[in-house]
């Protein structure tokens, strides 16, 4: 390679020496340095270009290529349609511990109407008027000559109002299938069950979603693909609860009561056998909550489960039974009863006046508030919180439905002496009618813990204990005593040995205080006496019975022939069998005596 | 004597502007542009109706819309054909210079129409993005600086180009508009690949481009999403791409029919950056193919023209712009077949949208100025003898 110089030196100076301009020499050398390098510059560009283009070309080749060979592919299951998810309407059933159908679904459909479809839209508004008199006719025909593309009409209709539209002959009428919840014993565990309404909906499909009670508590479970359909097995018995809601509706009605609930529970397992709360609703077509007012006043609210109510002197055996058991008394201690008992500015007094000493037993039959006030001192608060916490009065039930964390109890502020003497005797402590139920079953049934349920246990496992063995025996004997000569003697039915303790509290005002003529009345019992099983509390409000000379609100009067009744038509159904009752303990002289 | 008493006539030196524009224009390209624009209104019939649905407008709105800023566009276009390229380059540095203000003021003024990058200025009737302006007007800029540099003893135009590269990409990353952000790194690669880049420095910036990607996938949750979900292989039906894909297999080679399709229903962005995949779905591959071909043809013919071209700026200038157009109809395409990552990117000149449509006619108005047939010294050649 041959080097230039930058610079023709060598013309330049042979042109200074000839007397010429150099100037000009240099400014050809530029100008040819200058195309020299422009040159340079083209071929290379012209080379690079040419690769760009073919770049180019290639690369809308591939895209071409690729396009043809999806093209040319076959086309795939269409996945491009509106819904974005496919609603899930599979809900399983639920039954009772027999397999009795409690809830089930019912293919229907649902109408809607494309208005840009319709021929003839005020007709069709019209007819439809006519097969649901029920719709509004000028509502329907604006929406039908308005701007929009859709209307629903109905979200259920029978097979026999679908043919009637089918018989309008309105293209733009279309029907979608639809699951609907169906509770075929109307009212019946309508509290339990809850109900449920339809949560996301599309034309083809609607989500069936629990809304309260058990339906909303298992709403993922019942709606769970994986469970294949298998029921939800409950624990209540359909008959016995059928039984139970109606004696309850007969004993609200005689008893001139506003509302009454029921529980009746497996003393052993905590298994929720029936449960009612009246007034009810059915499922099917649940109400709206009440806009104002009391919201315990609604139907829809659950007294056994929500209701938090004082429950007078159902509590007194919790007392006694604590003191047994810590040996502080037996049955035959005499306690003094002299009264009125005074505490600082309060004043504790007995219904009747029941003389200066009682034994323990006494005390419970006779439901000696001032007797159970002081054993209840001598018990001390620390160790009556404990026991009452172990029976479950410091927290909400653990029964499974949604509602149950609301049924929270309300305990005193402050829980000073003539608190725990108040409690000893069921004021002072609100708590539910299944809060009771499942203390007693605890207490009575030899002493060991239970817990609530609706879901039908497989295996009976005892929970930790609360009482002796013998403490549960002898509770149950002074239980038994209040039936056969105490206060709930209207309470006996022949053969099944039913024991039980009777509470009347009066209410509280919203605004502190009582009422003097509005009472709670409840009965908590405990059948058979000698081998519990079942564990029943009702609970009437407001009953007042008028077929005495004057008005007689006392549960003794009230909730206990209710419960009578109730336990004579419902222990026969769950098995029970009249039995002889073995003699009193004194009259067996053992062989080793 | 005629001449003594009036004066000479006015003699025209030179042709007429329009004869000679129609002389030397490259009537291919602007013929494939002109059909390109048919196409976009040809779709935009089939893909706007959805959306002006949703948005209860008239059916054709959309496409009443696109007509009038298509017509616009193509009046710039013929307008900028006409110029001769010096006029070009100085109303496209005025323009880059306008652009670029407006692109420091977006994080003041501008609006994100609930997308998340603030890329837009709304003008009320219209919106505009100012990248969009900016692209011509910063090829034509660094064409200009880099032809300068291939000067003896020029200004280092090279660098300086870089530099003013690299502040307009941060801007854009800013928005972020990472895409535009790529275009405007790509056409200056491309310029700086035909003004005669050494291959080292050429290996070297591919190198950074692939850092700057990966910081990018790093700090950016957007753009990782974006590379995360082409990487993986299995395609979610419920994706844009999901549906894109779908929608060109439903396709096939004669579509579906006109009207019949579905896929416009289902996506939000079926007018602009999808909208390969509803002509892909009601005309089929051979409408597919023949916007493939119009692209193709106009890319690569611009660049075979522009081989023959001497003077540097006019190369240099009518590569960036060819090249700019052609990747990003390539981009647009490539996602819809799934080919790139999911970016969005319009289809220029077929794709709706008022500002990208009159700046893709300035963009090949500009490149049809630079294309078109003007003396390149062959007779200096002859002259000096000089082997051409």
């Amino acid at each position: 390679m041959t080097r230039t110089p930058l610079r023709p030196l060598a013309r330049v100076i042979a042109a200074r020496q000839s007397g010429q301009n150099p100037d000009a020499i240099e400014r050809e050398n530029l100008r040819m340095r200058h195309e020299e390098q422009r040159d340079k510059l083209r071929f290379r560009a012209e080379g690079r270009l040419f690769v760009l283009g073919i770049c180019f070309f290639c690369a809308f080749v591939v895209i071409g290529a690729r396009m043809g060979h999806l093209a040319a592919s076959v086309p795939a299951e269409p996945t491009s349609s509106g819904v974005a998810e496919l609603i899930s309407a599979s809900r399983a059933d639920i039954v009772d511990r027999q397999g009795r159908v409690l809830a089930t679904n019912l293919s229907t459909h649902s109408l809607y109407a494309q208005p840009p479809l319709m021929v003839e839209k005020e007709r069709a508004a019209e007819e439809l008027g006519k097969i649901f008199p029920d719709l509004d006719v000028d509502k329907l025909k604006r929406q039908f000559t308005g701007k929009r593309k859709f209307v629903w009409v109905k979200k259920k209709i029978s097979p026999e109002q679908m043919q009637a539209v089918h018989d309008i002959g309105e293209p733009g009428l279309l029907f979608g299938p639809r699951e609907m919840r169906l509770y075929p014993n109307g009212k019946l565990a309508a509290h339990i069950l809850g109900g449920a309404s339809f949560g996301r909906e599309g034309v083809h499909s609607a989500e069936v979603v629990g809304v309260a009670g058990v339906e909303k508590q298992f709403d993922e479970l019942l709606r769970d693909p994986a469970r294949a359909g298998r029921p939800l097995e409950l624990t209540l018995d359909l008959t016995v609860q059928a039984v139970t809601e109606e004696v309850l509706y007969g004993g609200m009605k005689l008893m001139n009561a506003k509302g009454a609930s029921a529980v009746l529970m497996d003393a052993h397992s905590g298994e929720i056998i029936a449960m009612a709360s009246l007034p009810d609703f059915d499922p099917n077509n649940r109400p709206r909550p009440l806009t104002s007012g009391d919201q315990s006043d609604s139907p829809l609210f659950n007294r056994s489960v929500q209701g938090v109510y004082e429950l007078g002197s159902t509590f007194k055996i919790f007392a006694v039974a604590q003191a047994m058991e810590l040996g502080l008394v037996n049955p035959e201690t005499m306690i003094n009863t002299k009264g009125p008992l005074t505490w600082g500015r309060h004043r504790i007094r007995d219904f009747h006046n029941y003389g200066n000493e009682l034994s323990v037993t006494k005390v419970i039959v006779k439901s000696s508030n001032i007797g159970t006030a002081r054993i209840a001192m001598d018990i001390g608060t620390k160790r009556q919180q404990a026991f009452l916490e172990s029976l479950g009065f410091f927290e909400p039930t653990p029964v499974e439905m949604v509602e149950a964390p609301t049924g929270k109890p309300l305990l005193p502020p402050k829980w000073s002496e003539i608190s725990t003497m108040t409690i000893s005797y069921g004021h002072g402590l609100s708590a539910s009618p299944l809060h009771l139920a499942t203390a007693y079953a605890s207490l009575l049934n030899g002493g060991t813990r239970v817990y609530p349920t609706l879901l039908k246990q497989d295996v009976k496992k005892a929970g930790p204990r609360v009482v002796s063995r013998r403490t549960s025996e002898r509770a149950r004997a002074m239980l038994r005593k209040v039936v056969t000569e105490g206060t709930a003697s209207f309470g006996e039915v022949e053969g099944y040995a039913v024991g039980g303790k009777t509470g009347t509290a009066d209410k509280p005002k919203p605004r502190g205080g009582y009422y003097k003529d509005k009472v709670i009345a409840t009965f908590a019992t405990v059948f058979p006496a000698h081998d519990p099983k079942y564990v029943l509390v009702v609970s009437l409000d407001e009953p007042v019975e008028l077929t005495g000379p004057e008005p007689r609100r006392t549960a003794g009067w009230t909730a206990v022939p209710v419960t009578a009744e109730m336990i004579r038509r419902v222990a026969p159904l769950l098995g029970l069998r009249p039995s002889v009752e073995p003699g009193a303990e004194a009259a067996i002289v053992k062989a080793s005596n | 004597m005629t001449e003594m008493v009036f004066g000479t006539a006015p003699v025209r030196t030179g042709e007429p502007v329009l004869p000679r524009w129609w002389r030397t224009v490259d009537r291919w390209s602007m013929s494939c542009i002109l059909l390109l624009f048919g196409v976009g209104l040809l779709l935009g019939l089939a893909a706007s109706p959805p959306l002006a649905a949703r948005n209860g407008l008239d059916p054709f709105y959309y496409v009443q819309r696109q007509a009038f800023f298509g017509g616009l566009s193509l009046i710039v276009m013929f307008g900028f054909s006409m110029m001769n390229p010096s006029l070009v380059r100085r109303l496209a540095v005025l323009g880059f210079f306008a652009s670029f203000v407006a692109l420091l003021l977006l994080p003041v003024f501008g609006t994100d129409f609930g997308k998340g990058a603030t890329r837009w200025f709304s003008l009320g009737f219209a919106s505009v993005q100012p990248s969009e302006f900016l692209k011509p007007g910063f090829v034509v800029l660094a064409a200009w600086l880099m032809a300068a540099s291939q000067q003896v003893a020029g200004p280092p135009g090279k660098s300086f180009s870089f530099i003013l590269a690299v502040i307009i990409v941060m801007l854009l990353a800013l928005q972020p508009d990472f895409g535009q952000a790529c275009l405007i790194l790509f056409a200056w690669a491309v310029m700086y690949f035909v003004a005669g880049a050494p291959i080292t420095i050429l290996v070297v910036v591919a190198g950074l481009v692939v850092v700057g990607g990966l910081t990018a996938y790093e700090g950016s949750e957007h753009f990782a999403r974006r590379i995360d979900g082409f990487l993986s292989p299995d395609l979610d039906p419920r994706t844009q791409l999901g549906y894109a894909t779908n929608a060109i297999i439903e396709g096939g080679f004669f579509g579906v029919g006109v009207g019949e399709g579905q896929v416009k229903w289902s996506l939000p962005d079926a007018h602009t950056d999808f909208i390969i995949a509803v002509a892909a779905e009601e005309y089929g591959l051979v409408l597919v193919l023949f916007i493939i071909l119009l692209y193709s043809t106009i890319v690569v013919r611009s660049l075979l023209r522009l081989m023959r071209e001497r003077d540097p700026f006019i190369r240099l200038a009518g590569t960036g712009l060819a090249c700019i157009f052609g990747v990003q109809a390539m981009i647009n395409m490539g996602v819809a077949v799934r080919l790139l990552p999911a970016k969005g990117m319009t289809l220029p000149f077929v794709s709706y949208g008022g500002s990208s449509m009159i700046a893709g006619g300035i963009l090949v108005g500009m490149l049809l100025a630079f294309t078109r047939i003007r003396p390149q010294g062959q007779i200096g050649d002859i002259l000096l003898r000089r082997q051409p």
